[in-house]
């Protein structure tokens, strides 16, 4: 055989073999990594039944799940984008932009921010008023903003332990820094009346623009070695607590509990964190984990509606089911969020 | 006869000091110098025991997390199928078989674990047919639920399975979980482990060696004592492929046309320093070309092994090329002159005589090329390839096109979760890795030891 017909026949191997692979026969699935193990645990149960093949599921994170999502239609692009904070109105742009008009919305559940420290310390009993005092940067002291310096959680709130303050805070590219930010910093910045002190000193041109101000100014943490911020995910949270023992970590509930052995959670306001706490509310630092499927699928990727179906089955994301095993807070609206699934409801514009 | 001076190199002076001392002990000099000497030795045998420890400190740390998981305790069960839960319509029909899930096969699990501790007389306590189930592997209900619809005669009868321990009985042998961590852990309980040393001493659960791992494919965080590297050494396997039937043929012919055709000018001296640019370049760049050409712009699939190998083949060429033209440039010109003299063509002479020459050269470059592909992760990281995939990818050529993880991504992938078995999978990951990687150096050494030629 000449060189020729050995480069020709194998590129038309090649190329066949690319047009068979063209039907695609598994779901794929990308997105939130605090989403992922739920989305695997689902997926590998839905692969065992037998019917269809086993959803490929990605991590990546929530903003480069939706961005995968809103790339185009077709089979080499993604079906499901996981997320754990809701879709945002530039990605709607842009799916619409590339054709993707059809997005149906899913609430999987919910998930609890919690706090934990290694299981031989003290306990702890926080207010987000006592996670500002001691992480952010400006504190208010005699009716006046301070520079923070305290060393000891006592020095906080003399109900706190007397331990050195260690706190791991997830980095600001996680989705759990936002709900962290936002339901225990700067609560505690309107609690403890820094707020109103930073909103006063802003020099912006109106009540918007000053409340911008002040909540930035609120969430700025201190730069010392009390706050470390942490890029990778929980597995290096946990990593650096069991190496420094007085530290404080943030971590999703279901990391949690799948770690009860290591860590003791604290209370937020008085309230343990649970599934049941998270659901009824009483636990305040808790968000929705959603998927954003592309409706547009339904039909042509075998097995889509199928698989939505068995996510939000009971046996799956009920209050007995294997997700809440896991740490998944079940939704209490769940039959609500099944009915929508299985007329394929689109999700509603953004307010 | 005249006289001669004796010939001497001192300086003829009468000056120059006279030795005062014995040539057995140095004089201040020559102390130092080797004072100077020892101390360098010193460094440089501080600093191979440094190199020494530092890898007998990551072999230990690998070792030591990474051997437990080629071990597993299994749990030996009779459980009667019954037909009545099995079979609800009793015609054995599969299709309606098949509606009865993994949930119920697992139900049937823990009753039939109930009956046989009754039957052998151990005590369970007030453990319900719920907890019992804890004590096996979840995925135990999905091997089971395959046997009987593999085989439906099987209903009706007892058969003798074999399940995978639960995750954290597993570590209580292991060591990972003990009394005290199990009072606090959800998922297990003190009950649980006294009844699991029970097992033991009844003979119903045993660890032994654990081929699953090599085999089975990744499993959910929910069992990590079902998680295997089956899919991911298939994966790696699949991409090696692609890389060697690429890199090695377009290597070396790219190594031959610039080593014993191109003409030496400008236009050839730029693509050598771009090789070697190229060689040097960082891998994840080599992803993002893959993600935006083979997959954006190609339109090939996500997580496919044939993306993973094209990518790759762009980051081995240059490894491969640059050894090959060594190899090329090793083999003396007598032998060109002699083959040209005696009346062979540019070409013969290249393909009977150097290239047959450079051979084990051109092997030793490929296949070290090749083991730096496998330990690659970067560049699969865009290209989709951590992933969680169950299920094989098929028989090639169209199996490369199915999903597939890789080694070093699988590794990666575990390292994240949450689950504490991980740890251990990870560090056992890393030994298979390290295996492969063993046996590809040690062929490379072998071939240029025994075929290597010396001019």
């Amino acid at each position: 055989m000449s060189f020729k017909k050995v480069s020709a026949a194998s590129l038309a191997i090649l190329v066949s073999a690319a047009l068979n692979a063209q039907a695609r026969e598994q779901l794929q699935i990308a997105g939130s990594s605090t989403v992922l193990p739920f989305a695997t645990i689902v997926a590998e149960a839905f692969g065992e039944q037998g019917v269809f093949k086993t959803p490929v599921v990605e991590g990546g994170g929530s903003g480069a799940g939706r961005a995968a999502l809103c790339k185009g239609l077709g089979e080499e692009t993604i079906d499901i984008a996981n997320s754990s904070s809701k879709i945002k109105q530039s990605d709607i742009n842009t799916c619409t932009a590339n054709g993707v008009t059809e997005i149906i919305e899913i609430r999987i559940g919910y998930d609890g921010v919690v706090f934990a420290s290694d299981f031989a310390g003290p306990d702890f009993a926080f207010a987000p008023a006592d996670v500002y005092g001691a992480l952010a940067a400006q504190v208010v002291k005699d009716g006046a903003l301070v520079i923070n310096d305290l060393t000891a959680w006592a020095d906080v709130n003399p109900a706190l332990p007397a331990q050195e303050i260690l706190a791991l805070i997830p980095g600001s590219k996680h989705g759990t820094r936002e709900v962290f930010n936002q339901k225990v910093i700067e609560a505690g910045c309107k609690a403890t009346g820094a707020y109103d002190l930073f909103f006063a000193a802003s020099t912006g041109a109106d009540d918007k623009a000053k409340d911008v101000d002040a909540i930035n100014a609120c969430d700025t943490l201190r730069k010392d070695s009390v706050v470390t911020e942490i890029d990778g995910d929980y597995t290096e949270t946990l990593a650096r607590l069991s190496a420094s023992k007085q530290a404080v970590g943030v971590f999703g509930l279901s990391f949690y509990e799948n770690n009860t052995d290591k860590l003791k959670v604290a209370s937020m306001d008085g309230v343990m964190p649970s599934s049941k706490s998270i659901a009824d509310g009483s636990y305040p630092v808790s968000r929705p984990l959603f998927m954003y499927v592309k409706k547009q699928h339904i039909g042509i990727v075998a097995g889509l509606q199928e698989f939505l179906d068995f996510f939000m089955s009971d046996d799956m994301a009920g209050p007995e089911g294997a997700l809440v095993e896991y740490g998944l807070v079940s939704d209490p609206e769940l039959a609500a969020t099944q009915a929508a699934v299985k007329a394929g409801t689109l999700m509603e514009p953004l307010k | 006869m005249t006289t001669v001076p004796p010939i001497t190199d001192a300086v003829p002076s009468a000056q120059a000091p006279r030795r005062t001392h014995s040539l057995f002990a140095p004089d201040k000099r020559t102390a130092a110098r080797n004072a100077q000497e020892s101390r360098f030795r010193a460094y440089g045998l501080v600093a191979i025991v440094v190199a020494l420890l530092a890898l007998v400190w990551l072999l230990f740390s690998i070792f030591s997390a990474g051997l437990p998981a080629f071990r597993q305790t299994f749990v030996e069960i009779s459980v009667q199928l019954d037909p009545a839960v099995l079979d609800k319509a009793g015609n054995g029909d599969r299709a309606e078989m098949a509606s009865v899930t993994t949930i119920g096969y697992g139900k049937l699990i823990g009753k039939s674990l109930g009956l046989e501790l009754a039957a052998k007389g151990i005590d369970i306590g007030d453990m319900t047919p719920k907890d019992l189930v804890g004590m096996v592997s979840e995925n135990a209900a999905a091997d089971l639920r395959d046997m009987v619809l593999a085989d439906p005669k099987l209903l009706g009868t007892t058969v003798q399975f074999t399940a995978l321990a639960h995750g954290r009985i597993d570590g209580y042998f292991k060591g990972r979980v003990t009394m005290e961590t199990a009072v606090r852990d959800n998922s297990t309980s003190p009950e649980k482990l006294m009844l699991a040393d029970k097992m033991v001493a009844a003979g119903m659960m045993e660890m032994r060696f654990n081929t699953g791992f090599l085999s089975m494919p990744d499993a959910s965080d929910k069992r990590p004592e079902a998680a295997g590297l089956g899919v991911a050494i298939i994966g790696s396997l699949y991409m090696m492929c692609v890389v060697l039937c690429l890199a090695l043929p377009i290597g070396v012919a790219a190594s031959v046309y610039l080593e014993e055709f191109a003409p030496k000018n400008r236009w050839t001296d730029l693509i050598e320093v771009n090789i070697a640019n190229l060689a040097a370049v960082p891998s994840i760049v080599y992803g993002i070309l893959g993600l935006s050409f083979f997959i954006n712009f190609a339109g090939l699939p996500q997580s496919a092994p044939i993306v993973g190998g094209l990518v790759l083949t762009l980051m081995t060429l240059p490894r491969i090329i640059i050894p090959t033209r060594a190899a090329l440039k090793a083999v003396p010109p007598s032998i060109r002159d002699a083959a040209l003299g005696v009346g062979a063509s540019k070409l013969q002479t290249v393909t009977h005589h150097v290239l047959p020459l450079a051979m084990p050269g051109v092997l030793t470059g490929t296949i070290i090329g090749l083991a730096q592909a496998l330990g690659e992760t970067a560049p699969l990281l865009l290209i989709g390839m951590v992933a969680f995939v169950r299920d094989f990818p098929g028989a090639p050529l169209s199996g490369l096109f199915d999903p597939a993880s890789a080694l070093p991504v699988q590794i990666y992938n575990w390292t994240q979760r949450g689950d504490p078995g991980f740890v251990e999978r990870a560090s056992g990951a890393i030994i298979v890795l390290l295996g492969f990687l063993i046996i590809m150096n040690t062929a490379a050494i072998i071939l240029r030891r025994r075929y290597e030629r010396r001019w």
